[in-house]
């Protein structure tokens, strides 16, 4: 239990550690948020309008003390008011997030649909020609950026086929299931690509290693088919570094594909953090970097659970 | 001279190999403007031609060479990535080596540190860096070099304990030796192998987060040419000048693959433990 309470007490400390470092980050970009906000117009302000602003939005107060607000609002769930949107930070951020969220799930059933078998088949023609043949593929895939392989797809169907990834107006899941999933099969194979690399590579290498234990090699002696020896003896201790990298790219991914949602238009959140970040809008930034890395954290935390819960050493030998 | 026939024997590491050197040519020439053209002089009236004798890889909207500012662009993110990973590395040696050798309370603070680095997804610290610093190329540098430091620390880190813990380590002090000269001397000779193996895989994630900074237009600053930048102007002209995205799209990706090669053809030479299991 020992390492397990060791993550969960550096839990709150690095929580407060990123809501400080996310803080005086954005007190450090140049310029006023006065100015920000009001553009050119800020010039126009006499002093004592600008105090008087400066006073409403809390702004003249030393920075602890802003700080002090801003970490009491977020207590009551409330993370200030997004300028662009005119509307809570919060309500702005969980109306980008199930898209985000929905990718995500999309881009992992894709990866371990495709990355698992991969690595097994892989593992098991160890050194053959396929095998050859299913790494080189991954390693492409690994190497090859989502900006890269989405901008292919779009000019592939787009030259080849005549049709262009369906764009416009977003539909969200429950409203128009398949005019949503026709919206993100292509982001989510895009990002899914490249995950479904890093799976093919860790399954495959993570069987090999068990492949080569002893007790697959008990089993093997004692007349277990091939079959079963990988299917009952080998596979669940193979998955458990595959759970690890699916976990920790599923957190990655929980942080919104900027890149991979501004080649394909979609409002999610990795897109809203950036017109955010270019609309100056800080309180929107500081809010949703906190929501991303407060999930981001959540997720690395239960994959950490999983690995202790999965793997009987560990589990075992604390006992 | 023993590490390069190594490499050379490795079947991926021949192809890593290869690619990288290419590509290091390619960056060198690229910097000194041995370049077919000037990378940002705008021909213009061969604004758009598809590629040819003149212009290998064609021209932009703009009527400059694509070959040329693809050469210049490799350069560019070359010059990113390796000062980024270099900043890293020296960043990420300096903090794990205090880290292992203070020990307790420094330790804590050090790799609790670390952890609030780790908590944000690469990309979107090198943002909030770059969003502060305001965007260019030596913002990216630091931005990149920043977000690589806690990966370095920890990799640092973990190998010099167990190496603390050891009985050359407790000889050097029996006979007199300083902290720093056990610490350079025993320590961090014993840490080159797992370094050289992490530097080259971190070529290719500066590479890729360069590109991606660029591509946003965050990275490097028109009218200077990088490969992301190239790609995220290609995106309106996909269909009639698909050279345009195909060129710079291929020289992102290979470079990336190259050092993934290099990386793992290292694992597998420095490292007796993966040699069992080369993915």
């Amino acid at each position: 239990m020992n390492y397990l309470m060791r993550r969960l007490t550096a839990f709150p400390l690095v929580l407060l550690g990123v809501s400080i470092l996310v803080f005086v980050a954005i007190r450090m970009v140049p310029g006023d948020s006065i100015t920000a906000m009001l553009g050119t117009e800020a010039g126009l302000l006499t002093p004592a309008q600008r105090d008087s602003l400066a006073a409403y939005f809390g702004i003249d107060q030393p920075w602890f003390v802003q700080y002090w607000r801003w970490i009491g609002g977020i207590l009551h769930g409330n993370l200030g008011i997004s300028v662009t949107y005119g509307r809570p930070v919060l309500d702005v951020i969980l109306e980008h997030f199930p898209l985000t969220l929905e990718l995500a799930v999309l881009s992992m059933i894709i990866a371990l649909i495709v990355g698992l078998p991969a690595g097994i088949f892989a593992a098991t023609h160890n050194e053959k020609p396929s095998d050859l043949g299913v790494r080189i593929v991954a390693m492409v895939g690994q190497s090859t950026p989502s900006f890269v392989l989405g901008l292919l797809i779009i000019y592939t169907l787009s030259a080849g086929f005549g049709v262009l990834p369906a764009m416009g107006e977003f539909a969200p899941l429950w409203q128009d299931p398949l005019r949503n999933l026709s919206q993100l099969i292509l982001p989510a194979i895009t990002l899914g690509f490249a995950f479904a690399a890093s799976v093919t590579r860790i399954s495959r290498s993570a069987m090999l290693d068990v492949l080569s234990d002893d007790y697959v090699r008990t089993a093997r002696s004692k007349g277990a088919s091939a079959r079963s020896v990988i299917w009952r003896h080998a596979l669940p201790n193979a998955l458990i570094p595959v759970v690890t990298l699916s976990g920790i790219e599923f957190g990655y991914l929980l942080g919104g594909a900027v890149i991979v949602e501004q080649i394909y238009a979609l409002p999610g959140l990795g897109r809203m953090v950036l017109d955010a970040i270019q609309q100056r809008d800080y309180a929107l930034v500081q809010g949703s970097v906190l929501f991303i890395a407060l999930n981001f954290m959540i997720v690395n935390l239960l994959v950490d659970l999983a690995y202790v819960a999965l793997d009987p050493r560990i589990r075992l030998g604390e006992q | 001279m023993r590490i390069l026939r190594a490499i050379f024997g490795h079947g991926s590491g021949r192809i890593g190999g290869v690619i990288v050197g290419v590509y290091l040519l390619i960056a060198v020439l690229g910097m000194l403007g041995l370049t077919p053209h000037n990378p940002i002089t705008q021909y213009r009236i061969d604004r758009l031609h598809a590629p040819n004798g003149a212009y290998w890889m064609g021209t932009d909207l703009f009527g400059r060479d694509v070959a040329s500012r693809l050469m210049a662009g490799v350069g560019q993110s070359f010059t990113v990535a390796f000062f980024s990973v270099a900043f890293a590395t020296l960043a990420g040696t300096v903090l794990g080596l205090a880290a292992a050798w203070l020990g307790r309370r420094w330790d804590g603070v050090l790799m609790r540190l670390m952890d609030v680095l780790l908590a944000f997804p690469a990309i979107l610290l090198a943002l909030l860096i770059v969003t502060v610093a305001g965007p260019g190329t030596w913002t990216s540098v630091v931005a990149i070099g920043i977000v690589y430091t806690p990966i370095f620390t920890r990799v640092v880190r973990g190998p010099a304990l167990s190496l603390k813990a050891r009985e050359f380590v407790d000889a050097a002090r029996t006979f007199g030796s300083s902290s720093s000269y056990i610490v350079t001397r025993h320590l961090l000779l014993n840490l080159v192998a797992p370094l050289t193996v992490q530097v080259t895989l971190a070529l290719a994630w500066a590479l890729l987060t360069e590109a991606g900074l660029s591509f946003l237009g965050l990275g490097t600053q028109p009218p200077a040419a990088s490969l992301g930048l190239m790609l995220s102007d290609s995106r309106n002209l996909m269909e009639t000048a698909p050279w345009l995205m195909i060129f710079p799209g291929l020289a992102i990706m290979i470079s990336i693959l190259g050092f993934n090669l290099l990386g793992d053809a290292l694992r597998d030479i420095l490292d007796p433990k993966m040699r069992r299991a080369p993915a």
